[in-house]
């Protein structure tokens, strides 16, 4: 690959693909751990069986190495990158070039398609696709968070009353409502709080890397509002709707407050990898 | 657990909402893309007794890799056509809505696929063909086998409806803790 000649950006593509190949085919630890405390929660039959059914497809999936969904959703990845890394085109280009191979190879489901004329691109790349959010680090590593349509789809944003910011739990459980059994339940709820329109959405998405094991009080109790609802599993009755409630939040003008729901099916696919400079 | 196998009959008029199955035999993938273009062109499959499956697999090689199902209430609006062509059983996830179980009455059912068990679902499929290739990988019609695919009677013939019971209790309960 010609623009990747250089060593570190060749690193770059190859770490793209290995990380989306395990973001693609395993579940992390935090997540299989919450789908297992899940199933010891449920009493009824109909949510039990969707959770044994989600559980036996994680680990058949991963011994043989094949995706855990058929939506192996768009490519979504973060990079963090030390100051001593120049920025160059050459990276968001290895990152692409990443996502090809691993489209080839995994093999990934091609999703990405021009939004207007519905023309697929064939690879997972496009304009904007993939989508690639920098954040300053000490290391350099590739984060990725294959987003599927089914759960991004019931995801929302709103510009609350900044005199009302107990509505934010209502807000993320009303989203929830409307979503009932669409976005595969029990979810992962990303909420971003603060910033701008388009901040908040970022910190929404941002909130959904964190780990699901542990969550602050706020966190929790927006997670038992939603759990209150009883969609259960896949929308079929029970008590876990949401795995889990991550709040990220930014500063924004005194006369905002914008919010945004980004919603996240059971498989909470994400992986990581450092690349030694 | 009841086991049942395509063509469908008159048997799915028995099943309730909540009822386990197994399902077995052929059955065709169908999304958006796909039932625009058999409105248009027709049903390219005898729909007598079919099973429409909303999926968008993951195909390698003449192997069905991945196949889970796909979010159903995109096709609310489509599926009339199917089931007045004698379409017995839509698979999908996530629930239709009321014009749907009112189509399906006396008719056919909506069965339930864990959304996400690709990989599971793949394991008990064999793929016999595709129609409409030009429409991509995950719009095409393909052509599947099912062995046993175990599935849960989500709308039943009789306006039986679990999502519908569900997603109503959680609305009085939402009603409760957040309008008071």
């Amino acid at each position: 690959m010609e623009s990747t000649a250089n060593g570190f950006l060749e690193a770059v593509a190859s770490a793209t693909a290995e990380t989306l190949r395990q973001a693609e085919t395993t579940l992390p630890p935090d997540v299989l751990q919450a789908l297992e405390s899940a199933l010891e929660r449920e009493t009824g039959a109909v949510a039990r069986n969707q959770l044994e059914n989600i559980l036996e497809n994680v680990r058949y999936a991963g011994e043989h190495a094949l995706p855990l969904c058929q939506d192996t959703g768009v490519p979504v990845v973060y990079l963090s990158i030390p100051p001593t890394v120049p920025l160059t085109a050459g990276i968001e280009e290895a990152v692409a070039e990443g996502v090809r191979r691993a489209t080839r190879e995994v093999p990934l489901r091609p999703n990405v398609v021009d939004p207007l004329s519905r023309q697929n691109t064939g690879d997972n790349t496009g304009g904007g696709m993939p989508a690639i959010h920098l954040r300053r680090g000490d290391e350099f590593s590739i984060t990725v968070l294959p987003k599927g349509a089914g759960a991004e789809n019931c995801s929302a944003i709103a510009m609350l009353l900044p005199s009302r910011t107990g509505d934010v739990a209502r807000f993320a459980a009303e989203t929830v409502l409307k979503a009932g059994g669409k976005p595969c339940p029990p979810v992962v709820i990303g909420i971003g709080i603060g910033s701008t329109f388009d901040g908040a959405a970022a910190l929404a998405k941002e909130a959904l890397l964190e780990p699901i094991d542990y969550m602050t009080p706020y966190e929790q109790e927006i997670c038992d509002g939603i759990n209150a609802l009883g969609i259960g599993p896949m929308g079929l009755g029970g008590a876990t709707t949401a795995l889990a409630v991550k709040v990220r939040t930014g500063h924004c003008h005194t006369a905002s407050l914008p919010v945004a729901v980004n919603v996240q099916c059971w498989a909470h696919r994400r992986a990581t990898r450092r690349i030694s400079l | 657990m009841i086991d049942l196998t395509i063509p469908l009959g008159a048997e799915v008029l028995d099943l309730r909402a909540g009822d386990s199955l197994t399902l077995s035999g052929t059955v065709y993938t169908a999304r958006d893309e796909a039932h625009l273009r058999m409105m248009e062109e027709g049903i390219p499959f005898d729909p007598r007794g079919a099973a429409v499956y909303h999926c968008g697999p993951v195909i390698m090689d003449d192997r069905v890799i991945a196949a889970g199902p796909t979010t159903s209430a995109r096709m609310n609006a489509l599926s009339g056509f199917l089931l007045d062509a004698g379409v017995r059983a839509l698979i999908g996830k996530g629930g239709m809505d009321a014009g749907v179980r009112e189509a399906l009455r006396g008719r056919g059912v909506y069965l339930a696929f864990t959304g996400g068990c690709a990989a599971l679902a793949a394991a008990r499929m064999q793929l016999l063909g595709v129609h409409y290739a030009d429409l991509g990988m995950a719009e095409a019609v393909w052509e599947i086998e099912l062995d046993r695919l175990p599935l849960i009677v989500g709308i039943d013939a009789h306006g039986g409806d679990l999502f519908e019971r569900v997603g109503r209790e959680a609305k009085l309960q939402f009603e409760r803790r957040f309008n008071k």
